[in-house]
């Protein structure tokens, strides 16, 4: 099992001991979020780092805000107050697009599959603001074919004949052509066969230490989502109530009794 | 029999027209997800711009590529200007800013220009060839047959065969989706709203020289027509409102020809309602396509 620190010469590629300033920096920072729709908020003051490189499992019962975390972040819902930073960059007056285009990524809740498009078609949508020129955009689908096999024997298939996992698969390859720099990922396992999590969570942690992509993870599914995450991160009545290294989290038992609930 | 040749060519020719502005109904349908009431007043305004531009320079092809001009503007303005801002939930909001937009259009081009129709002469004559021996279709009829065919094949290429195809049709049925890929949804909506009113001042443009003539109410009937189209194809289907068109037009040519042009409204409404009765979806829309 890996540690929770000690990757940022890695990410930074100087080869530095870690100190403050740059190296030490987020890749993606949550400040005093608070997010509501209409009365109480669903999210109260959080405070969230993940270091460049760090896979986070975002953990917590159904209702927690999991859900409504990662489209803030995303921006598709505006927070009451706080700030979240890529990068360092506050992204207060960037649109859901253009965080995209900065290398924030989202796999949504659902099958996020364009159903009406083909499986060839998401994935040039995922490449293409990355990858305007054909053939670069034809080597980034490619790519996403290399990474989920069942997907290349369906490429000229529209989305709404895949099976589920299927739609999942494409749906992660499709984040993941365009090589962004920070994933959020919301409950990708929900439904699937144990087999086709694995092979999904194997991708995940494949691109994370290959490549550096930085992974936030909204799960149920603890056991699947701490077997990859550097950290668990629990969220409770709208803010983080526990923080620890992934192998500590599934250790503990009172940990996991108390928060996790098995 | 020579007759109903004739009949039926023109027919197809004249639907061809109805098709492309139905088409340009399920585009801004599939782009904003909305019927845009004002899509023939707006066509009609493009169209005057073309009538001038056309008694000052005597050419033709300058009219039309100034509809089509006029036309993309004309749906980039009235969709930054007016549908941007009473876009929400429902799509209500924005069918009655249409309704409102018609009765203002209408009123400033009666104001500026009269009731009168301006007569615009057609380019190229309206005798019939002949095949054989039989009368086939006029030489503007065959015009405006190519035409119409040339922007359906090159509207199927856009959509079907290029990236900003592929961005327009994912914008349309997954807008949240699309903008996490980053694909900038607001400017598709735009792009959608600028192609569709390109194509409906077009097939106004078309029209006119075979109607009497060019006024604030030019392309009524040819709204309610493709209208008609739209609803029966599906709202959602442009292979729909392209044969929905020409039946509608043959329909139009044949009732007019063998009993009388009072009477073709009121078989365009039966057929609407048999279809409707038959398939409320539409012909070619899925079961639960159709959400208005
Ligand atoms: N669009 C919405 N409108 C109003 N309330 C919502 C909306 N989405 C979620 N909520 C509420 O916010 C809370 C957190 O939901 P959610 O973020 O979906 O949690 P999770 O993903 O952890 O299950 C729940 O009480 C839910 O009812
Ligand atoms: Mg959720």
């Amino acid at each position: 099992m890996r540690a929770a620190t000690g990757r940022p010469a890695a990410a930074t590629g100087t080869g530095a001991p870690a100190a403050p300033g740059p190296a030490a920096r987020p890749a993606l920072a949550v400040d005093g979020l608070t997010v509501g729709y209409a009365g109480a908020p669903v999210i109260d003051g959080l405070t969230l780092e993940v270091r460049p490189g760090e896979i986070v499992a975002l953990l917590g019962a159904n209702g927690a805000g999991k859900t409504t975390l990662l489209r803030t972040l995303s921006g598709l819902v505006a927070p009451r107050a706080g700030r979240v930073l890529l990068d360092g960059d506050d992204l207060a007056a960037t649109s859901v697009e253009d965080r995209a285009r900065r290398g924030l990524a989202q796999v949504p809740e659902g099958r996020s599959v364009v159903t009406e498009l083909t499986v060839e078609e998401n994935l040039e949508l995922g490449a293409l603001w990355r990858y305007p020129g054909r053939a670069e955009r034809r080597a980034a689908v490619a790519r996403g074919y290399d990474l989920f096999e069942p997907l290349a024997r369906r490429r000229a298939s529209p989305g709404h004949q895949l099976s589920g996992g299927e739609r999942q698969m494409l749906a992660l390859a499709r984040a993941l052509v365009a090589l962004p720099r920070v994933l959020l990922l919301d409950e990708p396992s929900l439904g699937l066969a144990p087999r086709v999590v694995a092979q999904l969570m194997g991708v995940l942690r494949d691109a994370a230490h290959g490549t550096g992509l930085t992974v936030l993870l909204a799960e149920q599914n603890v056991t699947s989502a701490l077997s990859i995450a550097d950290r668990g991160v629990v969220l409770s009545l709208g803010a983080v109530v526990v923080d620890a290294p992934a192998a500590d989290l599934a250790a503990d038992p009172a940990l996991r009794h108390a928060y996790l609930g098995f | 029999m020579d007759r109903l040749v004739l009949l039926v060519s023109t027919g197809v020719a004249r639907g061809l027209v109805i098709a492309l502005f139905a088409l340009s109904l399920v585009i801004i349908w599939r782009a904003a997800r909305i019927v845009n009431f004002a899509q023939a007043a707006m066509a009609v305004v493009a169209v005057y711009v073309a009538f001038a531009l056309q008694a000052a320079t005597g050419s033709f092809v300058v009219a039309l590529l100034g509809a089509l001009v006029t036309g993309a503007l004309l749906g980039a303005a009235v969709e930054r200007g007016l549908m941007r801002r009473v876009s929400g939930r429902t799509p209500m909001p924005g069918m009655i800013v249409a309704i409102g937009l018609v009765m203002v259009l209408q009123s400033v081009l009666g104001i500026l220009f009269g009731p009168k129709h301006r007569p615009m002469t057609p380019v190229l004559a309206e005798t019939p060839l002949s095949v054989g021996g039989v009368p086939v279709l006029s030489r503007y009829d065959l015009f405006v047959l190519v035409v119409a065919l040339v922007v359906v094949v090159g509207l199927g290429v856009l959509f079907n065969r290029s990236t900003l195809g592929l961005q327009l049709r994912a914008s349309a049925v997954a807008p949240e989706v699309s903008r996490l890929l980053g694909v900038r949804v607001p400017r598709m909506v735009t792009i959608g709203w600028m192609l569709s009113s390109a194509v409906a001042a077009l097939a106004v443009l078309l029209l006119v020289p075979t109607e009497l003539g060019l006024n604030a109410h030019s392309a009524d009937v040819l709204f309610v027509h493709a209208f008609t189209v739209a609803v029966l194809g599906g709202l959602d289907s442009p292979a729909g409102a392209l044969l929905g068109g020409v039946v509608v037009g043959v329909l139009v040519s044949l009732v007019t020809g063998y009993a009388s042009a009072g009477l073709a409204p009121l078989a365009v409404l039966a057929l609407l309602t048999v279809v409707l009765l038959v398939r409320p979806g539409g012909i070619f829309a899925p079961k639960e396509a159709r959400t208005a």
